[in-house]
């Protein structure tokens, strides 16, 4: 590497914000388009599956079961195979990390039902609680803690994934990796680095304030 | 399901340098050789912080920090520092990865131990490291074993990122069939790496019955 140091700060500087599909301002928003979509969706399907599995609990097993084996599957090999369905664009890497978060989410919000006490939900039952509303009211908030800490560790991951995307050309942040190792030159790496953890512990913060403000209870 | 019986058909995927028992030799070497450095961390570490309190708020917020450090920008960078001679470049990435959950999990164990049980064998005048080796590992042992288990998963899963850097492992038919559009071949290699990943399950999972307790197991 000679005197070239780790980090070039006018490179930062002038690669900040140009307009361009490769400044570092760009990546980083279709870095987060891709990171957070994946864990939205996979919120928005855990939450069903989840009370399916619950409710039933044969069903809990196999869905554990098939959410390991996607778990296992490389991600690139799978952004691989989306390219041949659905051509290049956000979506090949959207729907793979939707299901990584799945396998995350899914035995977050089983276990997070499981935990209420039963005394609480005969409670609730004994207080004339529509099922419907005692799901509503009382077990979904109950299971928020539980939820919310699968949904940081689906988040700091979808986060720290997004970039392997950047082999097949959809990384965002990760494109910088490939931009760097194929110049040999390490400032856009380091960039690259420091801005997909600052993104992932600030959006983890997030998470723990929306903890603290969705269960007051927990304060008291 | 023809990718596939296309690939393990051709007898020039199964002889010399490149075919499959040589890369499948190394990709168990890297992860294996990950694996057990990261448990050589972790595990000790876990344990000390879980039994004494001490530094629990710091293990907690940087593990889920390093989950958000991206494998592809910690390898390249890596490479790019010191060089492509040997294989252990790609151990940092892989050790930084596996290291949060062994550590979450070997501390949440720990933590998690019934208060009384460790009151009891204080009372029974154990001292502290007899309390930790003789009481608390055995009954943390189910969810050590958890994150031995999570980490293996994603190591031989993230493994394949390897051979980005010209190195060797199963990533070598991924990203050889990416580069040359002959997805047999990528989609073959993804196939061994999911095989092998649900075999470190399964022997995780056969682990656990083997070395825990059958009194440790009758309580979860």
């Amino acid at each position: 590497m000679g005197d070239e140091p780790l980090v070039r700060w006018d490179w930062i500087w002038r690669n900040w914000d140009t307009g361009r599909p490769d400044s570092i301002l760009a990546l980083l928003e279709s870095h987060i388009v891709m990171a957070f979509l994946p864990v939205l969706f996979g919120l928005l399907l855990a939450v069903p599956l989840g009370l399916a599995s619950a409710r039933w609990r044969w069903l809990y097993q196999p869905t554990v079961s098939v959410m390991n084996v996607v778990y296992s599957l490389p991600s690139i090999a799978i952004f691989i195979v989306m390219l041949a369905i659905t051509g290049l664009g956000q979506a090949t890497v959207i729907v793979p990390l939707t299901f990584y978060s799945l396998a995350i989410l899914i035995p977050a919000v089983v276990d997070g039902l499981t935990s209420i006490p039963d005394h609480v939900r005969s409670s609730a039952v004994a207080m004339g609680f529509t099922p419907l509303r005692r799901l509503v009211r009382v077990e979904l908030p109950l299971a928020v803690p539980v939820v919310l800490a699968g949904l940081r560790v689906a988040t700091v991951s979808s986060i720290s994934l997004v970039s392997v995307g950047a082999l097949i050309g959809q990384g965002g942040l990760g494109y910088l990796f490939i931009d760097g190792w194929q110049r040999q030159f390490t400032t856009p790496i380091v960039v690259g680095i420091v801005a997909t953890v600052l993104l992932a512990v600030t959006a983890d913060g997030l998470l723990v304030l929306a903890q603290r403000l969705l269960t007051p209870w927990r304060r008291a | 399901m023809n990718w596939l019986i296309d690939f393990f058909s051709n007898p020039a995927n199964w002889s010399g340098p490149g075919g499959i028992p040589v890369r499948l030799l190394e990709h168990l070497e890297f992860s294996v050789v990950a694996l057990l450095m990261a448990a050589a961390v972790a595990i000790p570490l876990g344990l000390w912080v879980g039994h004494t309190g001490r530094g629990s708020f710091v293990i907690v917020v940087s593990a889920n920090a390093a989950r958000a450090l991206p494998t592809l920008g910690i390898l390249v960078l890596v490479v790019l520092l010191v060089g492509v001679g040997s294989t252990w470049p790609v151990l940092v990435p892989l050790v930084l990865l596996a290291v949060p959950p062994i550590l979450v999990n070997t501390y949440e164990g720990v933590r998690g131990v019934d208060p009384d049980l460790r009151d009891a064998a204080y009372g029974m005048g154990l001292r502290g490291p007899q309390v930790l080796f003789k009481v608390l590992v055995p009954v943390a042992l189910p969810l050590i074993l958890l994150g031995l288990r999570l980490a293996a998963i994603q190591v031989v899963a993230t493994a394949t990122v390897a051979a980005y850097v010209g190195l060797g492992g199963l990533g070598r038919f991924i990203m050889d069939g990416l580069a040359t559009k002959n997805y047999t071949i990528t989609i073959g290699g993804a196939f061994l790496v999911v095989v092998l990943a649900l075999t470190a399950q399964a022997g995780f999972t056969l682990l656990s019955r083997v070395a825990v307790s059958p009194g440790v197991r009758r309580v979860r």
